[in-house]
């Protein structure tokens, strides 16, 4: 694996927001090994967060970005190795919007507040309603949201608990460019450390403070995206040039 | 078109699950009709007993004599007969399961049958003991040996009628009859008419006569005689026996109060099955499955949640509909929390079976198709009269109706519905288990919800 850590800063990107460090690191992970059969989907994935960081998780198709998400999230339990959160269990945000889709925004909300064991469930469904903007639309049914709201209220649930680690599975992945970017504006202001799956390097460019890039279940890189530009040598156009070179050097 | 013809079969070809389906489904149903309709019902193992000692089994009737106890061994055609040497061993036999049903012909049956057909009183009766595990196959037993009755009395009577014939050709035509070992002549009446009628032409009133008048009044006499036995012999042609059916174990549910109990588990098995599959497959369409076991319930409370929602609301539905069905049939509300837990019970059971077919189907609509198509062989399997098929086959539907909460669901409520069955302990214990069994089932099915 290479790391960057040591090699600097690049070219202006969002920077860790700061704010009062945790004693403990907001996720450690230390030697996370996945099969199924005879595939490994992960391979002794080692790495750490700080808090505040918005750090996207890129790599080739299979390269095991929804597994390392899963078993984070405790959705899928690793056959070696160990996840480590600190505080509450981190909020998890799967790809497609796990909603019910004949229950309407609050009732969604309320839902999982409940089950959540929040203190105060109302309060909780009001405070979401406001962040995802959606207060007109509290008592419309999901199935009538479109993808975008669908997707902020997913991840409105996935907030519910106010973990310190919020885990995102392709977040974008179903939505116009319009609702990408609104997206992008509601989680940029969370404040919350975000780890989040793409297939589209664009945003990781744009939003992301680290990048962990996976490669049939390697952790290959981590480090900011101009690292990673850096890293390849020579002048690549964007990152999704450097992202494809780096691939090629190591053989994927 | 071509091409599309192509493609679906290529994706039929990736799909063996369902072309399985597809394939064994109608094999299944058609091997289960064509039993059905195709295979001769077996003969059920009937006890019999003939308490009739040899040679005297027959009567008189009229100027001839008829061997009744011949005709027992009729009853034996359609049946498997266990012989047996004492009413007692017969209805031990069918006490402890060896046989559906006894049959005991009494010793004093033939002198019963004479005094019935020459005196037109007498009640000539076969004793008939059960052990029916359910009213169909109660019924069942009943018709087969009721056939073979009916059989013998239309023989009986064919020959009662043979005898009576006989005597009024004799009483019409005149003949022999035998008196104190002594062959007196029968003038009949029609030489007794040629008689009077010569008597009359050569009437001097004198004594020489006398003779003749007297024949005229002995066969008066036995006119009258023979159509006074005449009228109970054509009475009793029609069904001279009686049978006395005693039902010694097994189910005692009255006919109709099965029906509705049938009716009703019907019911109870497709809204909770369909409502189980349908909602547990439902958490995982909605994507919302991974996110409710991330420590927020684990996945057996939500398999029972399931098996709740779909057993309560089956077992209101189907309370409301026995109640309905009480106006028309004889159901106990006397026995009504018999009902509740049989439902209730029956529903838990039926709601296990439906979270297995949604945990195995995983989306809403195959789990409702999948749902839809297993409930129709469970009941169809658990509603087959096993006395009706032959062994290797009884105990296949034997298996699979154990298998399956329809055959348990269906005694308890029927039970729960009649006075006169017994309780409902061992089938809601049968339930009990096999909502354990479906429960653990599902939850291993459900491990795929989250494998990739």
């Amino acid at each position: 694996m290479s790391t960057a850590a040591d090699e600097g800063n690049g070219p202006a990107r969002p920077s860790a927001r700061p704010s009062t460090r945790p004693p403990a690191p907001p996720l450690a992970v230390r030697s996370l090994t996945k099969r199924f059969g005879a595939r490994a989907a992960l391979q002794s994935v080692s790495f750490e967060l700080e808090s505040g960081e918005l750090v996207g998780i890129i790599g080739p198709n299979g390269a095991g970005k929804t597994t390392l998400l899963s078993i984070l999230a405790g959705v899928v339990a690793p056959d070696e190795g160990e996840v480590t959160v600190a505080g509450r269990d981190a909020g998890w945000v799967p790809q497609q919007p796990a909603l019910y889709s004949k229950l309407s925004v609050t009732e969604n909300l309320r839902l999982f507040a409940r089950l959540e064991k929040v203190a105060d469930p109302d309060a909780a469904v009001a405070r979401m309603l406001a962040q995802t903007g959606l207060e007109d639309r509290a008592q419309d049914e999901v199935s009538q949201l479109s993808g975008g709201n669908q997707q902020r209220v997913n991840i409105a649930i996935g907030l519910l608990s106010e973990p310190a680690l919020l885990l995102l599975d392709e977040p974008s992945a179903a939505l116009d460019p319009r609702q990408r970017e609104r997206l992008w504006e509601f989680i940029s202001a969370l404040g919350t450390t975000v780890v989040f799956s793409t297939h589209d390097v664009g945003e990781v460019e744009r939003y992301a403070n680290r990048v962990l890039l996976l490669a049939d279940g390697e952790l290959l890189f981590t480090g900011t995206p101009a690292q990673l530009e850096r890293a390849v040598g020579g002048d690549p156009r964007d990152l999704e040039a450097a992202l494809v070179a780096f691939l090629h050097q190591r053989g994927h | 078109m071509r091409w599309l013809l192509i493609k679906d079969l290529q994706i039929l070809r990736r799909s063996p699950l369902l072309v399985g389906l597809l394939v064994v489904y109608p094999i299944a149903v058609a091997l289960m009709i064509g039993f059905a309709l195709s295979s001769p019902p077996g003969k059920p193992k009937v006890a019999f007993y003939n308490e009739v000692a040899p040679g005297q089994g027959t009567i008189r009737i009229g100027s001839q004599r008829l061997n009744v106890a011949g005709y027992a061994s009729d009853l034996l055609r359609s049946i498997q007969p266990i012989r047996v040497h004492s009413q007692a061993a017969a209805i031990a036999a069918v006490r402890d399961g060896q046989a559906l049903a006894a049959v005991v012909i009494p010793s004093d049956l033939p002198q019963q049958i004479e005094s019935l057909v020459t005196q037109g009183f007498g009640s000539p009766t076969v004793q008939l003991y059960l052990n029916t595990r359910d009213p169909l196959e109660r019924q069942y037993v009943d018709q087969v040996i009721q056939s073979r009755i009916n059989q013998v009395e239309q023989d009986v009577s064919k020959q009662v009628l043979h005898v009576a014939v006989s005597d009024l050709q004799e009483v019409l035509n005149g003949g022999t009859v035998q008196i104190l070992g002594q062959n007196v002549p029968l003038l009949g009446l029609r030489n007794a008419r040629t008689i009077i009628a010569g008597t009359i032409a050569s009437l001097p009133a004198a004594s020489p006569l006398r003779v003749a008048l007297r024949q005229v009044v002995s066969f008066a006499d036995l006119a009258i005689q023979g159509l006074g036995f005449a009228k109970p012999v054509l009475g009793s042609i029609g069904t001279p026996l009686t049978v006395d059916e005693t039902q010694l174990a097994g189910a005692t549910t009255p006919t109709d109060a099965y029906a509705a109990a049938i009716a009703v588990i019907v019911s109870l098995m497709f809204v909770t099955m369909l409502l189980a599959a349908g909602m547990l497959a439902l958490e995982r369409s909605e994507n919302a499955y991974g996110r409710l076991i991330r420590g927020l319930i684990t996945p057996g409370r939500l398999l029972w949640e399931k098996i709740i929602l779909a057993g309560g609301c089956a077992t209101a539905v189907t309370l409301v509909m026995a109640a309905f069905m009480s106006l028309f049939v004889h159901l106990d509300w006397g026995r009504f929390e018999l009902w509740v837990a049989a439902l209730a019970l029956g529903g838990v059971a039926f709601g296990a079976l439906g979270v297995a077919i949604g945990a195995v189907a995983r989306e809403v609509s195959a789990a409702s198709l999948m749902a839809f198509l297993v409930s129709l062989p469970i009941a169809f399997v658990a509603l087959v009269p096993a006395s009706a098929v032959s062994g290797t086959v009884k105990v296949v539907l034997d298996v699979i109706a154990f298998l399956f909460p329809f055959k348990p669901a269906l005694e308890a409520a029927s039970n729960a519905f009649s006075a006169t069955a017994p309780g409902i302990g061992l089938p809601l214990l049968h339930l009990a288990l096999l909502a354990a069994a479906f429960a653990s089932l599902a939850a291993v099915a459900m491990r795929r919800f989250t494998a990739r």
